[in-house]
């Protein structure tokens, strides 16, 4: 039950490693370029749920002084992680861009198969 | 006037944002290129007094919109980062006149106003990087530099630019990701972004905190090894240095890694070194371990490339090492050491692959086999070419024995004979894959492909020598380079706890 | 600082000057004349400058002054002391004499980029300067590997395949130990001593353990691989392959004097007398200096190859200077100075003639040279004179430098010493001698056909080589093989005989020069 507590607790975290752990997985495995983006889309994911979660306060509300609220989330967070939001797909496009280009001049958007046209 | 002079830091940053804008609004290659030239030739001037203002008043602040900080953005310029705010924009201003010709013919004159653009964007992040007091602020400038380097270089004639850029935009978005996560660890632990705030923070931090510290000093440390190129993380570079743009590689082999080698030192020394017993963890060890590693098989790798455009981005890799040894040993001189070989470095290697620029202008080829008594038709070419590589080998009487010199004494200051010996059996590796290339070039008879080779044009051959004679004259003056990076040591290692 | 003299810029213009006249060659590249004509103009000049130095310096100044300071450490600063100024003495000296040798003996050959040829020399005598005069570790270590690069293409200079593999080793082994072995100890110095300038008495006296005394003075010995102390000789056998000339100045005089000259002020300047025999650090150098001495005149009695054999010479006649050194006595230190001219005489002399027996001849190897005494009796009696001073006979230089260097082992009580001295002195005479008397009393091998047959040989060994002898010097000796006589060219004629009859002058002024020395022993 201890455990269980500890683990609810804190599990955005679980989730956040999970999202970071699996993303960087499917970074490195793929040899698509496009899963590859994907993976690194997932990746970043994680990063804004790790800046989110503890901006989050139950019964917080957006800082706005007005007489009725007393409890105000942080909205720092979120207005970071809007700017990394849009980093993040700033990446994809170039990234996605990239793979249309290497599709042209390859034929292929497979790394294994990219390598031996260029004499390894 | 007076108004302008308390503006500066924002300057530096807003006039190679806006020259970006206006030369892509323009698109005219040769307009295009003008407006560049001007903003090159500008920033190191604003740079320039904001570095004289730092050496005479000390660090200066100036808050973003009138936010104060810690709210607001701040950004802050202390010895340090004035020196490398100088480094970046000087370099940028030199090597520009070489970019004219070298674009044209690489990129194309239809496409050279997107380059020019994306040029100076990606300096403006690099500049904003060093400039910023914000660790947040830093990733978005970061990203800045990093997006428009992927596209510098996937402007590369070679097909095979694409795919390095490719590659370098999956390691370069991982780094900095964990960057970001280093960083939101940080701010999770203070609940601030400002460097200087979070550094006092952490300095009272209960005991209990040192865990998660140290958690985000590691994010921290391998996302901007990743963008640093700090080996085993290196396997980007390579590529995209051989690929890209000739012009694209000097300015990036010049100024790219050495900020991101500042944000490295600005963390570990301002922000953890007051917070944590950086002596009792292993930073120092494992850096100075990585670094041995990077100085011997980047550099035995480097004599078996016959690409010599890849050539010189092993030994960057191996120069990378250099620096970073210098950061790992930390004391004085060592750090001094590591500090001046960023100026060091960057004017060396500029000069290299400016002449390696000037080689594919003329004779459209940098494999060392094609070259073979290029050093009779294109002598102040290679003749260049023969000064920077002796800086590289660190010959006495060059810059990059200064920097040597200054790690040998840092190493032995702490009584280790071995890191001396390492040292200077590294720098031997060099004397193998520059004397290759010098004796390919200088003592063969001439190919048959390169009976009309001779020197570039003025513009590109002018900054080519300024940098050799640059190469020199840094290693027998020094007061520009090793004092600055001395004060700037000492104020780092005055911070440590 | 006392006040600022004249004569305190000298040392400068001494380096500066054959730099400069490195600049003025090129501009004649055209021009062959006027091009040989700077040479010898700039050697002249540069000899005027260092001898006005000497009385200065006999009279116990020190002339020189602070040029840069690049880092704490890094300070390029040149003065003149007496060692440092017989070594400039006798390179300046030889560098004139080894000019006109070089007109001629590189004419003869039809040598391809002669200019670069000189560049190359006048930079290479620059550096030497800068060593001579050097005023701390920093700048001799410049000056040290300015003198390695700048000698590279002389080496290299026939640019075969042969000759780059050479010069590679040459260049690997000469920086390798330098930036592996001497750079080390020179920040190992200024990390114990806190400066690098060279003060008589030493600057290691109390700030180093005995252990760390002997490891530097290893790192010292090793790392400075001009000097070829086995078993860093390799490269000075291997450089054989430049020009004639090169090897006779640069083998015997500049770059190999430089190494030694190094060692020596280093003993002297940098670890004093009397630290290094209190650490007792210096026995194991002396050993293997004696060691080295031995082995290499034993090596050299096993080549055939002239040259090949003179460059073994050398190592052996090289470790005389270091053992004297390390012997860490006055004595012993005067005939390490002694040494250094003497051999650059006798040494020089016997490449020259080697030089010359290859142009008019074609002959390399010792066993092919039977009779030829007879065609070319001056060279063959230079080569005589030369031999005899290496060797240690009056009335020759070499005497002079043999018997102080004895007399410096008796001093430190090394009877060992002088035994091995003596042995290898014998070993000398064994590996110098039978060339000359193969030449003087042994018949021509064969009838003119025969001869001709012998030319052809030797001409296309030089082919083999690389060396590209021109058609008509080939004709030239055949057409002179008749007339019996077959000397090589006048200018490198004038050369060998003026090197013998220095080797004569040394003798008789050998004392000056120990007067000389001995102000490196009295305080300023």
């Amino acid at each position: 039950m201890q455990a269980f507590l500890a683990f609810a607790d804190h599990y955005s975290y679980v989730i956040t490693i999970l999202l970071m752990v699996g993303g960087l997985y499917i970074v490195v495995s793929r040899s698509n370029m496009v899963k590859k983006l994907v993976g690194l889309s997932i990746f970043q994911t994680s990063v804004y749920l790790l800046y989110l979660e503890p901006a989050k306060i139950v019964g917080g509300t957006a800082p706005i002084l007005a007489p009725d609220f007393t409890v105000y989330s942080n909205p720092l967070p979120h207005v970071l992680i809007l700017t990394a939001i849009v980093v993040g797909v700033g990446t994809l496009a170039l990234g996605l861009a990239l793979v249309v280009r290497i599709h042209e001049a390859y034929g292929t958007i497979d790394d294994d198969e990219i390598k031996p046209q260029d004499g390894g | 006037m007076e108004a302008l002079w308390s503006h500066l830091p924002a300057l530096q940053i807003v006039i190679p944002l806006l020259g970006g804008v206006l030369v892509a609004l323009v698109r005219r290659g040769s307009l295009a290129f003008a407006l560049t030239l001007v903003v090159s030739w500008v920033l190191p001037v604003v740079s320039g007094l904001l570095l004289y203002q730092v050496l005479s008043t000390g660090p200066i602040s100036y808050a973003l919109g009138g936010w104060p900080p810690p709210w607001g953005i701040e950004y802050r310029v202390d010895v340090l980062n004035a020196f490398v705010l100088m480094l970046v924009s000087a370099i940028g201003a030199i090597i520009m006149p070489f970019a004219r010709r070298s674009v044209a013919l690489e990129v194309g004159e239809r496409r050279s106003a997107w380059f020019y653009c994306m040029y100076l964007m990606c300096l403006a992040g690099l500049l904003g990087v060093a400039i910023t007091g914000d660790a947040f602020n830093a990733f978005v400038f970061l990203e800045i530099s990093s997006l428009s380097t992927y596209v510098l270089i996937a402007l590369g004639r070679d097909r095979r630019a694409l795919v390095a850029a490719f590659r370098y935009l999956i390691m370069g978005t991982i780094g900095a990701t964990f960057y970001v996560i280093g960083v939101g660890l940080l701010y999770v632990l203070t609940g601030s972004l400002n460097m200087v705030d979070i550094a006092q923070r952490l300095a009272v931090a209960p005991p209990e905190q040192a865990r998660a510290m140290v958690a985000a000093l590691a994010f921290l440390t391998v996302g901007i090894s990743l963008k640093l190129a700090l080996f085993p993380l290196h396997s980007w570079l390579p590529g995209a240095y051989a690929y890209a743009p000739s012009w694209a590689t000097v300015f990036l082999s010049a100024t790219a890694t050495k900020v991101a080698i500042y944000l490295l030192v600005r963390f570990l020394f301002s922000i953890f070194g007051g917070a944590l017993d950086l002596r009792s963890l292993p930073v120092a060890e494992i850096l100075i371990a990585l670094s041995v590693a990077a100085m011997f098989i980047a550099s035995f790798i480097a004599v078996y490339q016959s690409n010599l455009k890849r050539m010189l981005a092993y030994s960057s890799l191996a120069q990378i090492g250099y620096m970073m040894l210098g950061i790992g040993i930390a004391n004085q001189a060592a750090l001094t050491g590591g500090l001046v070989h960023l100026v060091n470095h960057a004017i060396m290697k500029a000069a290299l692959f400016m002449a390696m620029g000037s080689l594919f202008y003329r004779v459209g080829t940098v494999r060392l086999t094609e070259i073979a008594g290029i050093g009779r038709k294109m002598p102040l070419t290679m003749g260049a070419f023969v000064v920077a590589g002796l800086g590289i080998i660190g010959t006495p009487g060059t810059a990059g024995f200064i920097s040597k010199w200054y790690l040998a004494v840092g190493a032995l200051d702490r009584g280790w004979w071995v890191l001396v010996f390492l040292l200077v059996a590294s720098s031997l590796i060099s004397v193998l894959y520059i004397g290759r290339v010098i004796e390919m070039a200088w003592f063969r008879p001439a190919a048959d492909g390169l009976a009309e080779a001779k020197d570039p044009p003025l513009s590109m051959l002018l900054p080519l020598l300024l940098l050799a004679a640059a190469t020199i004259y840094f290693g027998i003056d020094t007061r520009l380079t090793a004092g600055i990076a001395g004060e700037a040591a000492q104020f780092l290692l005055g911070g440590l706890r | 600082m006392t006040a600022f003299a004249a004569s305190d810029t000298l040392p400068l213009l001494a380096v500066l000057v054959p730099l400069l006249g490195a600049l003025l060659i090129p501009l004649f590249h055209r021009a062959p004349n006027l091009r040989e004509a700077v040479t010898l103009l700039t050697a002249a000049i540069l000899l005027v400058i260092v001898v006005q130095l000497l009385p200065p310096v006999m009279d116990g100044a020190r002339p020189g002054a602070m040029l840069i300071e690049a880092a704490p450490g890094l300070s390029i600063a040149l003065r003149v002391e007496p060692l440092g100024m017989l070594f400039a003495l006798v390179a300046s000296v030889l560098w004139i004499v080894n000019s006109i040798y070089s007109i001629g003996y590189m004419r003869a050959h039809d040598e391809p980029r002669q200019t670069s040829f000189y560049v190359c020399f006048a930079i290479a005598l620059g550096s030497t300067m800068g060593i001579a005069f050097a005023d701390n570790l920093f700048t001799l270590f410049l000056f040290y590997e300015a003198l390695t690069l700048c000698t590279f293409p002389l080496v290299t200079h026939k640019q075969s395949p042969e000759a780059m593999r050479a010069g590679r080793l040459y260049l690997l082994l000469l920086l390798g130990t330098s930036m592996l072995l001497l750079l080390p100890a020179i920040i190992g110095t200024w990390v114990l001593a806190g400066t690098t300038t060279f003060t008589p008495g030493g600057i290691l006296a109390g700030k180093a353990s005995p252990l760390a005394i002997g490891f530097l003075l290893a790192l010292y010995a090793f790392g400075i691989g001009k000097a070829a102390l086995m078993p860093v000789h390799f490269w000075l056998p291997a450089a054989m392959v430049a020009p004639t000339p090169v090897s006779a100045l640069l083998h015997a005089v500049a770059v190999v004097k430089a190494g030694v000259f190094s060692v020596v002020k280093v003993i002297v300047y940098v670890f004093g007398l009397e630290t290094l025999t209190l650490s007792g650090g210096n026995e194991w150098l002396i050993y293997v200096g004696c060691a080295s001495l031995l082995l290499a005149s034993l090596i050299a009695l096993t080549r055939d190859n002239l040259k090949a054999r003179l460059a073994f010479s050398t190592v052996s006649q090289l470790a005389y200077v270091v053992v004297g050194a390390a012997l860490a006595g006055p004595a012993g230190v005067i005939g390490s100075g002694l040494q250094i001219a003497t051999h650059a005489a006798g040494k020089i002399t016997l490449f020259f003639c080697a030089g010359a027996i290859y142009v008019a001849s074609h002959k390399t190897e010792v066993s092919e040279m039977a009779g030829l005494g007879r065609k070319m009796p001056i060279t063959m009696i230079a080569f005589l004179i030369g031999s005899l001073s290496i060797i240690g006979l009056p009335p020759f230089g070499g005497m002079w430098s043999k018997w102080a260097l004895a007399m410096g082992a008796l001093d430190a009580g090394y009877a060992t010493v002088v035994a091995v001295l003596m042995i290898s002195s014998l070993l000398s005479v064994a590996y110098l001698l039978p060339v000359v008397a193969r030449a003087f009393f042994l018949p021509p091998p064969a009838e003119p056909e025969a001869h001709g047959e012998l030319g052809e040989h030797g001409m296309h060994q030089g082919a083999h080589s690389g060396e590209h002898s021109g058609e008509h010097s080939g004709e030239h000796a055949a057409a002179a093989a008749k007339s019996g006589l077959q000397e090589a060219p006048v200018a490198c004629l004038i050369a060998l005989c003026a090197t013998a009859l220095l080797c004569l002058v040394l003798f008789f002024q050998a004392d000056r020069i120990e007067a000389l020395l001995q102000g490196i022993f009295i305080a300023p």
